[in-house]
């Protein structure tokens, strides 16, 4: 058992990690999971399909699974070709969440009426959106910073009723039929109706009937042009350029001028016209037409989006937490039973799950083609993997499972944060003209957010500390002084990192603002950091604190971290504030009280603490 | 007596004051950071850093509330000094100490400088356009130019703090004295409604302007526009009271003793021995998005003695260094044609570079001897316990 149960445990993970890994598979006969790799301008970025319904779905209703009225459950990729092409049945698909009950009120709904108590579909709510209008007109014209909830719940929604209808609106027009077959037909009829348009024009006699559709055809690409979200339509040549990709509306438009169809507007109407149809051959057929097409044209580009959506579907940071979590308990309850082959195998979990979560930021990179932390969602996936890494070298150096049960609590927490994080949209989005220096995100980014991770840890490893030492009996002074060993060290390596990111910070200002230092929040919070690391430190070099003192000033600094990342974000003033966001803001004092509650908890007379109390004879 | 002054050594070289000015240090920062929503980037540095107390309005009177960054600074400085001098060996163990506290030293003295030293301006170019000069984004200055001789002006300008003090001013280039009547910090123009209260200006656009005072504003998005009522009186008498104000577009005319003269309240100006001509701004977004990629200011940098006449590129993250000069894209107006540069002259830049090297260079040395020292000695150990399990 003992001997060979770690192995095991760590075996069983790594096939639920391979299988977790596997490509995705089509749920029926038509290729969805292909027509979810085909490339689209969305923001600035060329990206899959796929990510646009994954990222659309998390901003509308926070999650990615869409649950049918009949209970089954459609993946991302076939909710989009619905919500493309048959924008009817889409309509009723309950995918808005809405939790703030006077927001409900404006629709007459409540939340029994809605799936899961909070979803609501489209149909439920299209009565209500004339007063959504008039709501949201008020809310618009009180500041930002100082919205009610409710102002801010009805804004959020008409943003995401717009995005919604903006990508119905991509490539197929709002009111028009039997779009999709004159669009199909338009490759044969074009040159007929073009010629009795100059015939027209001439005022000679012409097919009135031929003219009157071809005008009609082109409101209805200008209308999409102006309504539509996506841009999927790449240049006969030169696709690899973002810049030229157009929107279908825009491309047809051009048609009717130059006589001639971009294929892949042609591809995109007859796979939609397949897919209402219910013709999953045809629709398979255009798919790999086009695929073959792009492959001639932009084989990396379509690589990358092959990657993106095999690492959308696979969701490695998802089954990392998960792993953090297991890990987390099997190392707690090592130190009760079994120290030994419970704390290998949390320690191997660990390993998995770190090693995963690194193949998940390292695939980000190649993707982004940028250094690790370019927004607030890849800062938190880098603190915890660099907090976990960490452990990972002091668990190697003392095997006593504090490290890794730090690692579980901070692998998992800091994904948590992520997985809030991502909710705001596409994760890879473009970078800020002042921030695009991947020199300088390489460099300060990362060394500062290594410095939030040794910080973060330092006050988790104090927690251990302070938690077993009065709870419970496991800490004795072996025990005891590893954990101050490690908190120190730990500190000490926070402070390194801290502080050199800091610096570079302040080199990066000087070369983009002109001032080395200029008091910004952002900057402030990075100096807070720094200080409180120097204070830590020279307080036990000056012996005003001893192991206990340590471990409560170490809290702290989780409370101190806590504000810098997020708290100064929540200001809204200063240069920095590009991570602006409110909804966490409850998280964060939640998180500072139980911070502070610790401080206190470990402020109790040693006499108190249940591992330092004289056992009774 | 001997015992008192080593009590005080003590305490101003002891960690604990280390301690104690480091926690002072974050909260003052941290509270200054908080008082940002209220008083702005700028706002905040006077009243929470650059000064000796902090000093908060209650009901109009200004209260002391905590020591500001130049107490706090300097006693960390003297601490530090102290602490060198009386407690510190210099041993290789300690060099990476020393050389962060050294270079923390001159960290603190580069802030100081350079928040002594560092001046700010901002330069406006349209396409075409050559200047030769930077303007203050908070200084003013009354500017009255003689522009009798159609190929000189000569021009003498009177710093806005003057005018606030209502100073009387005389300058031998001026044949008068420059009476400030009334100043406001901030204001409001109105056209002055007929038969409305007299205005205190007697002559020039003051007759049909009126200027309502306001409370002065630290918005990063808003800026103070103050006015002055200023009468000019010479010895062949007054050459009348003037409006001026930020205000205002353009200078007024007018003439005295034979001699033509503009006055103006303006931005305070500063010349350089050089000048820039916006040749094209570029501002590029990401495909299909607002989202900026890119803005750089192609710029013709000449100067008199026709020593530089060439072509420079300014953009983000790519500053213009130029005689103790530098020049940063800060951002664009008037649809993409108007480029805004920041100038700033800090001739203490060097100093953070400098000691930032030191301090990073004294800590990785100071850990990594930790380190090392902890690794070999759990090698050390390690071995030691192996024939103890066996």
């Amino acid at each position: 058992m003992k001997s060979i149960f770690p192995a095991l445990a760590a075996l069983a993970t790594l096939v639920a990690v391979a299988v977790s890994l596997r490509p995705a598979h089509n749920p029926g006969d038509y290729d969805v999971v292909g027509f979810g790799r085909l490339p689209t301008l969305v923001n600035g970025r060329l990206k899959p399909l796929d990510t646009v319904a994954r990222t659309t779905l998390l901003v509308t209703q926070a999650r990615q699974r869409v649950t049918l009225p009949d209970g089954s459950a459609i993946s991302p990729d076939e909710w989009l070709l619905d919500v493309l092409f048959r924008p009817a049945l889409a309509n009723s698909y309950q995918t808005f969440e809405i939790v703030h009950p006077d927001v409900l009120t404006l629709f007459g709904l409540t939340p029994g009426d809605g799936a899961g108590k909070k979803r609501f579909s489209f149909d439920q709510l299209v009565k209500g959106l004339p007063e959504l209008e008039r709501q949201s007109k008020l809310a618009d014209a009180v500041d930002a910073p100082v919205r009610t909830p409710f102002q801010r719940a009805v804004l959020q929604l008409r943003d995401n009723i717009i995005l919604f209808q903006r990508l119905q609106d991509s490539l197929v027009p709002p009111g028009v039929d039997d779009y999709l077959e004159q669009v199909v037909a338009l490759d044969k009829t074009l040159p007929a109706a073009m010629s009795a348009l100059t015939a027209q024009r001439a005022g000679q006699p012409h097919d009135g009937a031929a003219t009157k559709r071809l005008l009609e055809l082109s409101q209805s690409f200008a209308a999409m042009d102006t309504l539509g979200y996506l841009l999927p339509i790449p240049p006969e040549a030169g696709m690899t350029v973002p810049s030229a990709w157009k929107s279908a509306g825009t491309s047809l438009q051009e048609s009717l001028t130059t006589g001639r169809i971009n294929p892949a507007a042609l591809t995109f109407a007859a796979a939609g016209l397949a897919w209402r149809n219910h013709q999953p051959d045809a629709f398979n057929a255009s798919v790999h037409a086009y695929r073959a097409r792009l492959e001639a044209g932009i084989p990396a580009l379509l690589q990358k989006c092959d990657v993106e959506a095999r690492f959308n579907s696979s969701e490695p940071f998802y089954t990392s937490s998960m792993i953090y979590v297991l890990a987390f308990v099997l190392a707690v309850v090592s130190w009760l039973k079994w120290p030994d082959s419970l704390g290998r195998a949390a320690f191997w979990l660990v390993g998995i799950a770190w090693v995963l979560a690194t193949a998940g930021i390292a695939a980000r990179m190649w993707l982004e083609g940028r250094p690790p932390v370019t927004n607030l969602y890849s800062s938190a996936l880098f603190v915890g993997w660099g907090a976990v890494a960490l452990c990972l070298v002091l668990e190697y150096f003392y095997r006593n499972a504090i490290a890794t049960v730090a690692a579980g609590l901070v692998g998992f927490g800091t994904l948590l944060i992520a997985h809030h994080l991502a909710l705001g949209g596409d994760t890879m989005e473009m970078m800020r003209a002042v921030l695009d220096s991947n020199f300088w995100l390489a460099t300060h980014v990362v060394t500062v957010t290594i410095g939030y991770s040794a910080t973060f840890l330092a006050g988790f490893l104090a927690l251990i500390y302070v938690v077993r030492g009065v709870f419970t009996r496991s800490l004795d002074r072996p025990t005891a002084d590893a954990l101050t060993r490690m908190t120190y060290g730990v500190v000490c390596f926070a402070t390194l990192f801290s502080f050199v990111g800091t610096v570079l910070g302040g080199i990066w200002a000087d070369q983009s603002w002109g001032r080395f230092w200029g008091w910004d929040p952002k900057e402030n919070g990075a100096l807070i950091i720094v200080l409180w690391n120097s204070i830590i430190l020279h307080a036990r070099w000056g012996g005003l604190v001893k192991a206990r003192g340590l471990a409560m000033l170490a809290i702290f600094g989780n409370v101190v971290t806590a504000w810098s990342w997020f708290g100064v974000n929540m200001l809204g003033v200063g240069l920095h504030s590009y991570g602006f966001m409110e909804s966490a803001f409850w998280w964060l004092i939640a998180f500072v009280a139980t911070q502070l509650a610790a401080i206190a908890i470990a402020a109790l007379p040693t006499t108190n603490w249940r591992s330092f109390r004289p056992t009774a004879a | 007596m001997k015992t008192v002054l080593r009590d005080l050594r003590d305490f101003f070289v002891s960690l604990k004051l280390t301690v104690a000015l480091l926690v002072l240090g974050m909260v003052l920062v941290f509270a200054a950071t908080l008082d940002q929503t209220n008083l702005g980037i700028w706002g905040i540095q006077q009243k929470w850093f650059r000064t000796f107390v902090v000093f908060q309005g209650v009901g109009g009177v200004g209260v002391p509330i905590f020591p500001g960054g130049y107490l706090i600074g300097g006693l960390l400085l003297v601490n530090l000094l102290g602490a060198h001098f009386a407690r510190f060996k210099l041993t290789w163990r300690k060099s990476g100490i020393f050389l962060t506290h050294a270079g923390l030293i001159l960290l603190l003295v580069g802030e100081l400088l350079s928040g002594l030293w560092q001046e700010d301006y901002h330069m406006r170019l349209s396409e075409g356009d050559t200047k030769n000069y930077a303007e203050s984004f908070r200084d003013n200055e009354l500017a009255l130019t003689d522009t009798t001789d159609a190929n000189f002006d000569a021009i003498v300008a009177i710093p806005e703090a003057l005018l606030a003090r209502h100073a009387e001013v005389q300058h031998p280039k001026l044949p008068f004295r420059v009476v400030t009547k009334a100043y406001y910090p901030n204001s409001l123009l109105q056209m002055r409604a007929a038969g409305g209260p007299p205005s205190l200006a007697t002559t020039g656009l003051g007759l049909n302007v009126v200027a309502a005072p306001q409370p002065m504003t630290y918005k990063q998005d808003e800026t103070n526009t103050p006015t002055a009522y200023v009468e000019l009186v010479g010895p062949d008498g007054p050459a009348g009271t003037f409006l001026v104000s930020t205000g205002l577009v353009g200078p007024q005319r007018f003439d005295y003793a034979g001699r033509s003269w503009k006055i103006t309240l303006r931005a305070k100006r500063t010349y350089q021995p050089f000048s820039l001509t916006l040749l094209k701004f570029n501002h590029d977004n990401y495909a299909g998005t607002d989202i900026p990629k890119n803005f750089s200011s192609r710029l013709r940098l000449t100067t008199p003695d026709g020593r530089d006449d060439r072509e420079v590129l300014i953009y983000m993250n790519n500053p213009l260094r130029y005689a103790g000069l530098t020049f940063y894209q800060a951002g664009f107006e008037n649809n993409d044609r108007t480029t805004i540069l920041q100038v700033v002259r800090n001739p203490s830049w060097m100093l953070p570079y400098v000691a930032c090297s030191l301090m990073a260079l004294g800590l990785l040395g100071q850990f990594g001897i930790h380190l090392v020292g902890f690794v070999q000695k759990r090698r050390v150990k390690s071995k030691l316990s192996v024939p103890a399990v066996a």
